[in-house]
């Protein structure tokens, strides 16, 4: 179904263990009634009496007279309403946003544990945490000693911005000035999905090759931050340094690019000094 | 699920303007699909079989136009369309171009009654 992940049918999606459509939060229109997403069987009322048998549809040959209706509405609407709201309800907090993506495996989860425990005693951080089936990736980040919430997302291959609103309202999020979305991996489905971040980090590790910025346009044109990741294992891997940078900046012209290493900390002093930085201006 | 939420919300997204406008019945949903999307065409068309049922657009036809990726250079004040992602612009050989299209999601129109 999916080119990318191979996904087929829409699975229940589980914020902290609990179907995502019963989790209540004051960032959803409606709070946990129903869920936007599902096509609703049949809803329209019917007025008009069926004089005709509807049981095979279009039997009759006189076909109606149809009418044609410009839309031109992004599919993605109700995602990018949603998005905005967060946002605005995250601003209003004073909190920073990040949207932290990749291939499986670049390095979020190791990076943001990282991040966090480097960042304590300058800014409060809380992890909501994307992932298909497991939550391997909360247990860990939780050992990070901050706040986390998982959202298993079954067969969907991203977040959407209603599973992050309901994942935000099981935070206490007056009590953080950092809120890290770490996405489910994969470099094209989430590309298209807003958030309501106020960055979009996209992580590239030494080990993926130096031609992936310009294989996934859109993730990297829509990042404002660029992680090469992994720089540890760059000699090892015999990584061509000048060429990804090439190539990131190519893809992501208005990122601003640091180089790093969630596991030894590498390059991370200087991103933690951004975000301290990010964290005022937004404030402001 | 890539496909099946795209083509749910596209329904979705449909039913409401057609409903908006006193219209009972879709006859044809027009979407645009960029190719940077990752959105693969056959798959919206299988999906929209399992998702069009009981909606307005049960018995709709599902017309998808693939909107190719676009750059454009500032330089030229011309867009191209790049033989693959090159990011440069073929006549002056610029690199800071932009991404013009291939990322379109949209309901282009409907036909109704
Ligand atoms: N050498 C090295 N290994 C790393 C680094 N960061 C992560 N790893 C290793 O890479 C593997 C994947 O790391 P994760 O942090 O789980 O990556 P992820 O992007 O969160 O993975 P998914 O959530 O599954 O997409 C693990 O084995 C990590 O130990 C790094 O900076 N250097
Ligand atoms: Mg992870
Ligand atoms: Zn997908
Ligand atoms: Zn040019």
């Amino acid at each position: 179904m999916c080119k990318e992940c191979g996904c087929g049918i829409v699975g229940e999606v589980n914020i902290a263990g609990k179907p995502s459509r019963q989790v209540p939060s004051p960032l959803v229109n409606g709070g946990s009634s129903h869920a936007h997403s599902h096509v609703e069987p049949h809803d329209h009322p019917h007025p008009h009496s069926h004089d005709h048998d509807h049981g095979h549809p279009h039997e009759h040959p006189h076909a109606p007279a149809t009418q044609t209706l410009e839309v031109h509405q992004a599919i993605l609407a109700k995602n990018d309403r949603q998005a905005e709201r967060n946002r605005g309800f995250f601003k209003a907090k004073g909190l920073l946003v990040l949207n932290v993506v990749s291939s499986p495996g670049s390095g979020k989860t190791t990076l943001i544990q990282k991040t966090i425990s480097m960042l304590a005693g300058r800014l409060r951080a809380g992890v909501i945490v994307g992932d298909l089936a497991t939550d391997n990736d909360a247990a860990r980040l939780r050992s990070a000693g901050c706040p986390v919430v998982q959202i298993t997302t079954g067969t969907v291959c991203h977040l959407e911005a209603d599973m992050v609103a309901r994942a935000a309202g099981q935070l206490d999020l007056g009590a953080l000035d950092l809120l890290v979305i770490e996405n489910v991996g994969n470099l094209v489905c989430p590309a298209t999905y807003d958030l309501g971040e106020d960055l979009r980090v996209v992580l590239l590790a030494v080990t993926e090759g130096e031609d992936k910025p310009l294989k996934y346009p859109p993730m990297f044109h829509s990042a404002e931050v660029a992680l090469l990741n992994k720089m540890d294992l760059a000699a090892a891997t015999e990584f061509d340094r000048a060429t990804a940078l090439e190539n990131l900046r190519r893809a992501s012209p208005h990122a601003t690019i640091f180089e790093v290493s969630g596991r030894t900390g590498q390059g991370l002093g200087a991103w933690c000094d951004f975000l301290v930085e990010k964290h005022r201006t937004q404030k402001a | 699920m890539h496909e099946v939420g795209i083509i749910q919300s596209a329904v979705e997204a449909a039913q409401d303007s057609a409903k908006a406008s006193g219209a009972t019945e879709i006859h044809v949903l027009r979407l645009r699909v960029g190719a940077l999307t990752g959105v693969v065409p056959d798959a919206l068309e299988f999906a929209f079989e399992v998702v069009r049922s009981g909606t307005m657009a049960a018995s709709a036809t599902l017309e998808i136009e693939n909107v190719p990726a676009s750059f454009w250079c500032g330089g030229c004040q011309a867009e191209f369309l790049p033989p693959e992602l090159s990011y440069v612009c073929p006549k002056c050989g610029r690199q800071d171009v932009e991404l013009r299209h291939g990322l379109e999601l949209e309901v282009a129109s409907l036909e109704i009654s």
